[in-house]
């Protein structure tokens, strides 16, 4: 017997261990610049015609979700927001909902079938998706009452989620972390970005020629 | 209800594939001793087929109706997608192009089954065949069992929404779509039943003088439709990312590449074992890597280890294919060990200078090649373990080691077929290289004469005129001969030579693709000029031999998607040449606008527009210009390569009986030979 010839099975050993090591990474969670950063503001009209401002509610913790009634993940995060408004509700946490690529009829059958009493805006054009860098939906951005985003989660949201991080944003009276920024909310750019709406062509900015 | 068809028709095949495996290996140990279990193994593989392509035309019935209570459709699917989009979004992401595998490789084995009908009906000892279907259907498992529970594409969706969102936008953007993943599975999925075959021999302890031929028209089928997939792929990132590039060592890109590489390998140094008897260890570890590169690269692009362009969405089914491949790596490498004695060469190499050795050191290149391929794709990975980084290798890594063995292999494309088998002699040589190094020399001192400088450049054109010349040798001397013995005219004479070895001057077309897409991919690499402008409408701007005179632009809305067209007039040396429209299209579900570039294509130079931007009062655009030359000589390449191996695959009649008994002959020989253990 060669004891040899079994040297070239045994050198696959290494190999496998190395890619089950890899699928405990992620390789698509690229650190986000935003955590630590001033969340970006928005004024963007509510589903039921309402303005809302999110520098208004600086002084609050909220919670900033990105959503489509298209989006499968979406469906099953919706109660886990539907009760941590109920019970972080009461103690201060703003939840918002920021509708990405939807029309409004569709997300407003939406939430009359699941619920939810928080506001719920039209990201017309994308454009606040895009500050936000917004890699799909859902994605949820827990912002501390100085208006800074503390902690970005991508994909639905879970219950253990919500109590890891809801609880620091209401505790603390000012700033979670070192620094902090000069203003409370970073104004947001929004021209120059290409942007998409039904009214097309009327609405729809351009690139401005380089 | 399309949900539970499609669902039950999974797992029944999921079952039966299993059942068919287990009395397939059960006929193997019995050495078809009762016809009763080759029997049922083979309706098993009829029936995984049937019931694979049940649950295939159930999904696209659901895509074509809107049933958004099935969970894929309500992930891919959106009532405002045109028809064929809809129809090709089967395979737009995970679940749905793990089905479409299934239904490949099904289809693969049913056609096993069918090209085996012999042995079924007269059972001959030879174990080979029920072991192979054994594989085979054990490989359908794996998949049956990925569609049958964590990427299972027939989950019940209650209440069903409303819409979808429609295949990733990037995916709707081009036919291409259509046509680059079936061609893609087609091959790679096919590397299944060579491994299998393979593996076959193994069980069954025997590589009689007959496996390379059973083996090698199972390869090259596969090879071929990947060397396409492979080809449409560039030729798909070409026409619509708006980059002007066809690839771009992406690691989905490499993982279809790289079984490419080792199966190229395999069906050389098949060759060598057919003729000479040796390197069976060598080739036998070709084709077994082959299939293990297919598992691996999937493994890599779709469990989300690595992060490329092809983004597949996260999934659960990573640890299924860690835990398969680990299964089929081991357990083939072990019987690759254990059978090791089986293998030993029985010839040996008889003269350096011989086809032999070209064969030995194309092998040696290509294994590099996929080496190479290899380790750059898994960079990050092992980076990432070793340094804690985020780290990857780009283009230049992947460049500057493939290009040298790429030019090795263009020269050996000619040498290889030029050089005897056994022993070749310098005379030999001599005679025959001259007039094609003569050839190379003057084509290079000509191209330098036109001011060609770039030495790497130089260095293709000579080497390919020089290959493609002692190629031309190996069509012209016989042909010369024929037409002094019979005084049959050239187009006769010339056909009748290739008729007579259809195989060996198949191959040589082959060589002839490859050669042209090795030029087409150095002259456009290297010559390539691009320009980006902003223009008034009205104005223009030039890029080598091309003046681009921006005309208007407006604004289209159609059922998917709005899209933004601009018109140009292109004129050369003031005469008209063409009129291009690139245009930019905005999809509900994409963030940013997906443009598609306007290509004048010819096989001399591509003029390459992209729409980049564009002012709202339409006075204004900003368009990207690319020239390159040659770049069609890729995709002709590709065209030439498949005439080849259409060429040396096809057999009449006659033919396919003589194999046929010729194989019977080799399971008669197995029966009677002393079984090896």
């Amino acid at each position: 017997m060669h004891w040899r010839r079994w040297l070239v099975p045994l050198s696959a050993l290494p190999v496998l261990a190395l890619l089950a090591w890899g699928l405990t990474r992620d390789a698509h969670t690229i650190p986000s610049p935003l955590p630590g950063k001033a969340a970006p503001d928005f004024a963007l009209q509510t589903l039921s015609g309402d303005s809302l401002h999110l520098h208004d509610l600086t002084g609050q913790p909220v919670l900033v979700n990105f959503w489509a009634s298209w989006c499968l993940a979406c469906r099953g995060e919706h109660q886990v927001l539907v009760d941590a408004a109920q019970r972080y509700g009461p103690k201060g946490l703003r939840v918002v909902g920021v509708v990405y690529e939807d029309t409004r009829d569709n997300a407003q059958q939406w939430i009359t079938e699941r619920g939810g009493t928080w506001p719920n805006v039209l990201d017309i054009g994308s454009h606040t998706a895009i500050q936000y860098g917004l890699f799909g939906v859902p994605e949820t951005f827990f912002i501390a009452r100085d208006g800074r985003i503390v902690y970005k989660q991508i994909g639905p949201l879970d219950p253990a989620v919500i109590d890891q991080w809801v609880p620091k944003l209401l505790a603390s009276s000012a700033a979670i972390g070192p620094n902090v920024p000069e203003q409370p909310f970073a104004q947001g750019k929004s021209e120059g970005y290409v942007r998409t709406s039904p009214d097309f062509p009327a609405t729809r900015g351009t690139t401005p020629p380089r | 209800m399309n949900a539970w068809i499609g669902h039950i028709a999974t797992l029944m095949a999921l079952f039966v594939a299993g059942g068919g495996a287990a009395v397939a290996f059960l006929a193997g140990r019995t050495g078809g001793s009762d016809p009763r279990y080759m029997r049922a193994a083979r309706q098993a593989g009829v029936a995984v087929f049937v019931l694979v392509l049940i649950a295939f035309a159930t999904m696209e019935r659901a895509l074509i109706t809107h049933d958004f209570s099935v969970s894929y459709v309500a992930q891919v699917g959106s009532r405002t997608t045109p028809l064929f989009y809809t129809i090709i979004s089967l395979w737009s992401a995970l679940e749905g192009s793990i089905l479409l595998w299934a239904l490949i490789l099904s289809g693969y084995t049913a056609l096993l089954v069918r090209w085996t009908r012999r042995y079924y009906e007269e059972p001959n000892g030879d174990s080979q065949v029920p072991y192979a279907l054994g594989t085979l259907l054990s490989v359908n498992v794996f998949f049956l069992l990925l569609i049958s529970w964590p990427a299972n594409p027939f989950h019940i969706l209650s209440p069903a929404p409303l819409d979808g969102p429609g295949p990733n936008a990037l995916l709707q953007n081009s036919p291409f779509m259509g046509v680059h993943p079936p061609l893609l599975y087609t091959g790679y999925v096919g590397m299944s039943v060579p491994f299998s075959l393979a593996m076959g021999a193994l069980f069954a302890g025997r590589l009689g003088p007959e496996w390379p031929k059973r083996i090698r028209r199972w390869t090259m089928v596969p090879w071929t439709f990947l060397s396409l997939g492979i080809l449409a792929g560039a030729w798909w990132s070409y026409e619509v990312l708006g980059w002007g590039g066809y690839w771009a060592w992406d690691p989905v890109e490499n993982a279809s590449f790289m079984p490419w590489l080792t199966a190229t390998a395999f069906l050389h140094s098949l060759m060598v074992q057919e003729r000479r008897g040796m390197l069976k260890m060598w080739t036998i570890t070709l084709i077994v890597s082959t299939f293990l590169l297919t598992v691996l690269g999937t493994f890599l692009t779709r469990s989300g280890v690595l992060a490329s362009v092809h983004a597949f969405t996260q999934s659960p089914i990573g640890p299924f294919f860690l835990v398969y491949l680990a299964i089929v790596l081991l357990g083939s490498l072990a019987l690759l060990a254990w059978r090791s004695e089986t293998l030993e060469s029985e010839g040996q190499f008889d003269a350096v200078l011989s086809r032999e050795t070209a064969f030995m050191i194309n092998n040696l290149l290509f294994a590099a090649f996929a080496f190479v391929v290899l380790l750059g794709t898994m960079f990050p990975l092992i980076a990432e373990a070793v340094r804690g980084a985020k780290v990857s290798v780009g283009g230049p890594y992947f460049n500057e080691l493939s290009v040298p063995i790429a030019l090795l292999l263009v020269f050996l494309a000619g040498v290889g077929p030029a050089l005897p088998w056994r022993k070749g002699s310098l005379e030999l040589v001599r005679g025959k290289f001259r007039w094609p190094f003569a050839a190379a020399l003057a084509v290079a001192a000509v191209l330098f004469v036109f001011g060609v400088r770039q030495s790497l450049a130089l260095l293709t054109f000579g080497l390919a005129v020089f290959a493609f010349g002692l190629l031309i040798e190996e069509f012209a001397t016989p042909t010369r001969a024929r037409r002094r013995n019979t005084g049959e005219s050239l187009p006769v004479a010339l056909w009748r030579v290739i008729a007579s070895n259809r195989r060996r001057y198949g191959g040589y077309i082959v060589h002839s693709g490859i050669l042209v897409i090795a030029v087409g991919i150095a002259a456009s690499a290297t010559f390539r000029k691009e320009a980006e402008w902003t223009l008034r409408r009205g104005s223009a701007a030039d890029i080598g031999r091309y003046r681009v005179q921006f005309d208007s632009v407006w604004a289209v809305k159609e059922p998917n998607r709005d899209g933004v067209i601009a018109a140009t007039t292109i004129t050369t040396a003031a005469q008209p040449f063409a009129k291009l429209y690139p245009r930019l299209n905005y999809y509900p579900t994409a963030v940013e606008p997906i443009g598609t570039p306007a290509v004048r294509e010819s096989l001399r130079e591509d003029l390459y527009l992209v729409l980049m931007a564009y002012t709202q009062d339409g006075q204004q655009a900003t368009l990207k210009a690319i020239a390159s030359p040659l770049v069609g000589w890729i995709w002709l390449g590709g065209g030439i390569v498949a005439l080849g191996a259409l060429l040396a695959l096809w057999r009449t009649r006659a033919e396919s009986e003589r194999q046929a008994r010729a194989i019977e002959r080799g399971g008669e020989a197995a029966r009677h030979a002393a079984p090896v253990h």
